[in-house]
């Protein structure tokens, strides 16, 4: 495989008639492409046409089904005057590729896609002046469009391809070229074929010649130290004993297993956390936290008519892609190579030229299209213990995670406790609202409602599981928490939920997302109890109301109908961004739901699907995402926030079902 | 001394194998074939991400052992040609798409037995799949499609 990308990045280079030789040797180690260091400024660190007319663009981003491989593709065709099939994305390969933080915080659209953009109208300028130059006539007198340059003078034309022959555009970007914004086309999803025949190569199904397949033996807990491990050596199998990590490399799968099974291991445990006292302990640990403060919550209590308060919680949950943790690692003359699935290809090469004490030239990591992370792909442990057993080897090795360790030796969304309170006059306006978030982040803290006197702190506190990332971060705990309480204050104040937000909401986005969620759902304003509820929100420039429909049916919450308005500037692709949308809600069913991670003295209960449930066909709502399109503005990214709207939704809409409140997620009755 | 199997026929061909009858029909199919098409995704026969067709019926090939296959037909999604691979493409019925060859394969099962199923039969046949990135509509759309375009 290393070899085919290899190839095609050659072909990319010199099939395409760069000026420059490169020697196989360096092309090998992957260094063929000097990429200059930080964001880089010229052209060609981000875009080659080639002399055959093809157009190679390069991002560190990486492709996990969000579909960007597509949207980026779209932004340079429509910029360059290209057709998208002439165009192919390079991603995600530190060699190859400028630098780039990751692939998370729903960056690409508002960011790289600008990027791009403007790197490709500085092309498009350039071949327009190189084409004026050839013909010596105006710049009035051509039209660029299809991947060729036309002039009006004699008709003639000339591809990107002949007009180049294959040269870098050794051009500044120009950053006061006006870019467009985007078409809003509904693009099919590229080499998607390859995925519906098989054909598509994820991380664990990559291969090298002579490669090993590894393992590694596990603690039996977190915090577990190695005492001891025999036999040091099996017939055909390498075994790697450094510290407490144990590891293997054999030359099959089933080799491999076997031989971690024949291991006896000694581990000594020391007294870990369990999940019984995890939201006592997560506010026992706190620290004072910092967050946003205007008035005083003493005055606006003291000027309210009803004052509530409650306390909130959500659990840890897993992201469980459903391609695991998976890493192909390969040294040659103390270099290293390592594929992977990750969303921080920069990070984890990073973190393997810390592991192995090397400078970061000397490592490649690359990142195939992958089987997602939903944010629980950030760090590289699995590259870093690919790379360990390949290099005790001698071979190259690969690693992948079992679906347990998946869910044991990552990391988790962090668990919550948000305890908030408030104060409202009977008229339905809000004065007070004091509202603490510990441990599980700031993100989507900030107020949304016009409240004289408020405060919303995110407090730190001692997490403990290992925790990080996860898509849409703490907006979902803090929306959780938010939308369940203005609707406790609503339904105390017996006003209509929707009326009730309207009164106090300012943003036109926000108010205008509402009003069509609530209009496409029926939202009757009289309000009968018959299991209907509402979220708002925005996070990440996205704008989104979510109304749910649900019944109680043998102690199960049954979600019959979501209806989810959402607004993140200009659409780029109406398709993809509802398929996102949709998927959203239906991952977010799970966090609402089922999803928990269970844990005892440092032991994970739960890590395997028959044991942790995720949403399934059979947990389906009917779903009606209402796209609202602002031509007008910048676009949002979208793969994230529209996961926030859900769990509130479904907890208010709970209680109007039969008036039972639920503050916790998953939410259970 | 362990059992071996010698021989499998995959896609319909005989194909030679050196196996312990107790390894898994999936890691010898991705392992010692390349027949990567067909994924893991649990182990346990929970997702589905590595369904395959034992004589015409779906099979969890990461709890089948390799013995229990070798006296059968498997088809694998390299050897998958039918229409609701093309309906998944117009219904957008994928993200990541690892979970989509198990969805496909499984989707071909269901449609080989009941041409035209119910929405309420998709549900039921399908739920043994996850697809995480959550485009279980789709998937039902593609095959509600697929089986109207073989009306």
């Amino acid at each position: 495989m290393l070899d085919q990308l290899d190839r095609r990045d050659f072909m990319s280079l010199f099939g395409s008639g760069l000026l420059v030789a490169f020697s196989s040797k360096a092309q090998e180690s992957g260094i063929a492409r000097r990429v200059p260091p930080g964001i880089p400024q010229d052209v060609d660190s981000w875009l080659h046409v080639g002399g055959d007319g093809l157009v190679t663009v390069y991002t560190g981003k990486t492709e996990i089904g969000q579909n960007i491989r597509t949207s980026l593709t779209q932004a340079v065709s429509e910029e360059l005057r290209c057709p998208a099939g002439s165009i192919s994305l390079i991603m995600a390969d530190t060699a190859l590729t400028p630098f780039d933080m990751g692939t998370f915080g729903s960056r690409t659209t508002p960011t790289m896609a600008p990027q791009l953009r403007r790197a490709a109208a500085t092309a498009r300028d350039t071949l327009l002046e190189l084409a004026a130059e050839k013909w010596k006539t105006g710049r009035d007198r051509l039209t660029i469009a299809d991947g060729k340059i036309t002039c009006a003078d004699g008709g003639q034309s000339i591809g990107f391809g002949e007009l180049t022959k294959g040269q870098k555009l050794a051009k500044t970007i120009n950053r006061d070229l006006a870019v467009a914004r985007p078409a809003g086309q509904s693009v099919a999803k590229l080499y998607a074929r390859d995925i519906v025949t098989g054909k598509h190569k994820y991380t664990p199904d990559l291969q090298r010649p002579g490669m090993l397949h590894g393992g590694v033996l596990r603690p039996p807990a977190f915090g577990a130290t190695l005492v001891s491990v025999e036999p040091d050596t099996l017939p055909g199998v390498t075994i790697v004993h450094d510290g407490d990590f144990v590891g293997v490399a054999a030359p099959d799968a089933q080799a491999a297993a076997n031989a971690l099974r024949q291991l006896k291991a000694e581990w000594k445990r020391t007294p870990q956390p369990s999940g019984a006292a995890l939201y006592e302990d997560l506010k026992k640990t706190a620290s004072p936290g910092e967050g946003p403060s205007i008035g005083s919550i003493e005055q606006g209590l003291a000027s309210a008519d009803i004052k509530l308060h409650a306390t909130y919680t959500v659990a840890y949950i897993a992201h469980a892609p459903l391609e695991p943790r998976a890493a192909l690692a390969e040294w040659d003359n103390g270099a290293l190579t390592v594929q992977t699935g990750t969303q921080r290809p920069f990070g984890v090469r990073a973190e393997l030229a810390e592991a192995f004490k090397i400078p970061e030239d000397r490592v490649r990591v690359m990142v195939p299209d992958f089987g997602s992370a939903y944010g629980g792909k950030h760090s590289g442990e699995c590259a870093i213990e690919a790379a360990r057993l390949a290099r005790a080897a001698g071979k190259p090795v690969k690693l992948v995670w079992t679906r347990e360790e998946e869910f044991t030796w990552g990391y988790f969304r962090p668990a919550g406790v948000i305890e908030v309170s408030s104060g409202a006059r009977r008229d339905g306006s809000l004065t007070a609202w004091d509202f603490h978030n510990y441990n599980s982040g700031p993100s989507g803290i900030q107020g949304l409602y016009e409240i004289p006197h408020q405060r919303n702190i995110f407090h730190p506190a001692n997490s403990p599981l290992r925790q990080g990332s996860y898509r849409g971060l703490a907006a979902t705990a803090n929306h959780f928490a938010r939308e369940s309480h203005i609707d406790e204050l609503a339904r105390e104040l017996a006003i209509d939920p929707l009326a009730f937000r309207l009164k106090n909401l300012a943003e036109a986005r926000l108010r205008a997302v509402l009003q069509a969620a609530a209009e496409r759902f029926g939202w009757d304003s009289k309000g009968t109890s018959n299991g209907k509820g509402l979220a708002c929100g925005f996070e990440k420039g996205g704008y989104i109301a979510t109304c749910a429909q649900v019944a109680v049916e043998n102690g199960q919450i049954r979600i019959l109908r979501v209806v989810e308005a959402f607004e993140c500037g200009a659409i780029v692709n109406p398709d993809h961004l509802r398929n996102q949308i949709q998927g959203a809600i239906s991952m977010a069913i799970g966090g609402a739901l089922f999803e928990q991670m269970r844990f005892d003295n440092g032991k994970i209960l739960n890590g395997r699907f028959s044991l942790y449930r995720v949403p399934r066909f059979s947990d389906m709502p009917e779903i009606d995402v209402v796209l609202v399109d602002r031509p007008d503005l910048p676009s949002a990214g979208a793969g994230e926030t529209p996961i926030v709207g859900l769990a509130p939704a479904v907890a208010n809409a709970v209680y109007d079902f039969n008036g039972t409140r639920l503050r916790a997620l998953p939410l259970s009755v | 001394m362990v059992a071996r199997v010698s021989q499998i026929t995959v896609n319909g061909i005989r194909r030679q194998i050196d196996a312990d009858s107790g390894r898994s029909l999936l890691s010898v199919l991705r392992d010692d074939l390349g027949l990567t098409g067909t994924k893991y995704g649990c182990g346990e026969g929970e997702c589905g991400a590595c369904t395959v067709l034992l004589d015409g019926q779906p099979a969890r090939s990461c709890i089948t052992p390799v013995s229990a296959a070798a006296a059968k037909p498997i088809v694998t999604i390299e050897d998958i040609h039918h229409p609701v691979q093309d309906a998944f493409l117009e219904a957008g019925a994928l993200q990541c798409g690892y979970c989509t060859s198990g969805m496909i394969v499984a989707a071909v099962a269901l449609l080989n037995k009941t041409p035209h199923p119910t929405r309420q039969q998709i549900v039921r046949h399908m739920n043994g799949n996850i697809c995480r990135c959550g485009t279980y509509l789709r998937i039902v759309d593609a095959i509600q499609k697929a089986a109207q375009a073989h009306a």
